[in-house]
């Protein structure tokens, strides 16, 4: 691994709760505190239902905790307003999704550029070649003219990360990116993690149902009806 | 290139069956609004222009004559009395010099001429026909009526016993340029003018019943040495005449009545038909403000994962609300430059399709630049606002919703 990027965890959680509905409130997560250093490769596993979506929407800034404390690069997110957080996620969090979401209308190297695009607030040459260099770390060099339609789900997915990745983000948030991947194309896809990892220093929390992925993982974070039931470390419990 | 505008593009191009149809709808409209503007516009400014040709814009007189009865009841009391309503004799302008230079310098006024006019009769031989005998100073005159350009034959320039008469007047009498005939008025006046010119104002019963000699023979044929009875006005704005006729009546006291007084069904006419042109031209805008609307509230449906996508990845509210508001915008701008091209190459056809049975055309060409204008301004305009809603619900989308939406 790399340097670390920055001094303190990269993400800060302490007793986040969230509930939803207004009459009949239902209690998802019940206090989980998490704590994710810069650098770190992070497996966040647990069964449907478990809470883990709803975790990762807490940490992506998507959506706010009921209580409890939320820092991301040591800056309490837990009330902050909606510029805030949408500045904070175009500035520190690179997001990969299960069903690739790249912006149909944009080409491969486009939605590469997108967050580039987002922090500039214009479309700029300029920012070509970090897009091409990063398709090219992917593999993808030659289909930088594609349209998303014309990719093959590996190939989105790769496309996925390199533009999570485009703008540099001190965390990276996968939810299941291998999850519609057959077993070959779903380990090159965590190669790509891991060589960012190492490379980068980027952390990265990756939500899994794939136990060959997880066992890959620096850590691995469990979760079970809303409360973190393991935190396990190398191979070995963390507390 | 500004991310709003880049995204609204590829989002507009990416629906293209979409965004071509409402396109088309934006066009569609626009060019209903630009030939039914150029139409409208075209027959009035037809009609008012024929009306106008034989009409002064402004007409002032004095005042009609009135009874003052020399005895006015008290309170409590009555009178029994009859009251004779006068005879509108044929009466002078009292100091119509002073005031014609006084309308004369007024804001709005292009143009005066004062003129004498009384009823008589024009003779010769056994034909007799009943006239109106204007007397007039042909300079200003035809500053007002442009007579001169409306000749059939000779000149408009009648000076001592010299008469200019219009074309029917003249098959009546059977008399070309250069005859004479004679002109007879009450009170057993009579005179032999010679034929100086032969008009044809293109209104019949103008062209049979008038005849036009110089001010000083008017004056002298109708018994009003050094007067005149009425004073002609034309205007920069015919629209503006009754403005000018208020002003003018104020000013010197005399009864000015504008052409729309004189003309009020005709007025009524052209107002009810510009106000059900701009009836069906506000449902026309109306009908492409929904189209926009529901094109884009449709996309903003079907792009909920990109718009989620987008904001997850830190686009904010505002941005996003503005990727839909110009979409609203190029739809609306570039619809009606469409619909502009359109509407007045409907124009065009219709304009040669549709003649006078002598060939020439029913309808005044008018495209004028301003008009264009209007259109594509109001079209954007409704454009950007039918675009408001969607945008605001894209814009108030939860990008944690929006994402699992798959």
């Amino acid at each position: 691994m790399s340097e670390p990027r920055g001094k303190g965890p990269v993400l800060e959680m302490r007793d986040v709760r969230k509930s939803y509905g207004e009459e009949v409130k239902v209690e998802v997560l019940h206090g989980i505190d998490l704590v994710v250093e810069h650098g770190e490769l992070v497996a966040l596993i647990g069964p449907s239902g478990s809470g883990k979506s709803t975790l990762l929407n807490l940490l992506g800034l998507l959506d706010r905790p009921s209580s409890g404390t939320l820092r991301i690069l040591g800056q309490d997110v837990s009330e902050a307003d909606d510029d805030v957080r949408t500045h904070l996620r175009a500035k520190a969090l690179g997001f990969v999704f299960q069903f690739h979401h790249l912006v149909p209308a944009l080409s491969a190297e486009e939605n590469v550029r997108l967050p580039l695009s987002i922090a500039r607030g214009r479309v700029s040459d300029a920012d070509v070649p970090r897009a091409l260099e990063l398709l090219g770390e992917v593999g993808l060099s030659d289909r930088a003219k594609a349209l998303p339609r014309q990719l093959s789900g590996g190939q989105q997915q790769r496309v996925a990360i390199a533009r999570a990745l485009a703008h540099d983000p001190p965390l990276v948030l996968a939810d299941e990116p291998t999850g519609n991947l057959d077993t070959e194309t779903a380990d090159g896809v965590f190669e790509l993690f891991r060589r960012f990892h190492r490379e980068r220093g980027t952390a990265f929390i990756v939500v899994t149902h794939d136990p060959r992925i997880a066992q890959r993982c620096d850590r691995v974070v469990s979760l079970l009806d809303g409360v973190v039931v393991s935190d396990v470390r190398n191979g070995h419990a963390k507390a | 290139m500004i991310i709003e505008i880049f995204l609204a593009i590829r989002f507009l191009r990416e629906g293209r069956g979409q965004s071509l149809l409402i396109l088309a709808g934006v066009a569609v409209g626009v060019a209903v609004m630009v030939f039914l503007s150029a139409l409208i516009d075209g027959l009035q400014q037809r009609i008012i222009g024929q009306t106008l040709g034989t009409q002064a814009h402004v007409v002032v007189r004095m005042p009609e004559e009135i009874v003052r009865p020399l005895l006015e009841p008290d309170e409590g009391q009555r009178i029994a009395r009859v009251v004779q309503e006068p005879a509108q004799r044929t009466r002078s302008i009292v100091g119509w010099q002073r005031h014609l230079e006084a309308i004369e310098r007024m804001p709005g006024v292009e143009a005066v001429s004062a003129t004498v006019s009384g009823p008589g009769f024009a003779l010769r031989g056994a034909a007799s026909r009943s006239i109106v005998l204007f007397g007039v100073d042909p300079a200003r005159y035809d500053t007002i009526y442009a007579v001169s350009q409306h000749m059939h034959a000779g000149a408009f320039a009648p000076s001592g016993t010299e008469a200019v008469i219009g074309i029917e007047l003249a098959a009546d009498l059977g008399v070309e340029v250069g005859d004479r005939i004679r002109i007879a008025t009450a009170g057993d006046r009579e005179q032999t003018f010679r034929i100086a010119g032969i008009f044809d104002l293109g209104n019949r019963d103008v062209n049979k019943r008038w005849a036009i000699v110089s001010l000083r023979a008017g004056q002298t044929m109708l018994d009003l040495v050094g007067g005149t009875t009425s004073i002609d006005v034309r205007v920069h704005d015919v629209f503006a005449a009754d403005e000018v006729a208020g002003r003018i009546g104020s000013r010197t006291g005399l009864s000015a009545e504008s052409w729309m007084q004189t003309n009020q069904q005709l007025m009524v006419a052209l107002r009810s038909q510009s106000s059900s042109s701009q009836t069906i031209q506000a449902f026309v805008i109306l009908a492409v403000a929904m189209g926009i609307a529901s094109v884009l509230v449709v996309s903003v449906v079907q792009k909920q994962r990109e718009i989620g996508i987008l904001r997850a990845m830190g686009l904010s509210r505002q941005r996003v609300l503005r990727v839909f508001l110009v979409q609203g915008l190029v739809v609306g701008l570039l619809g009606s430059s469409v619909g502009s091209a359109m509407g007045a190459g409907l124009v065009i056809v219709f304009a040669n399709a549709a003649r006078n049975p002598d060939g020439s055309p029913l309808f005044l060409l008018r495209l004028e630049p301003p008009l264009f204008v209007t259109a594509t301004v109001l079209a954007t305009l409704v454009g950007l606002l039918a675009a408001v809603w969607p945008a605001r619900r894209a814009a108030r989308l939860d990008p944690a919703e929006a994402i699992r939406h798959v």
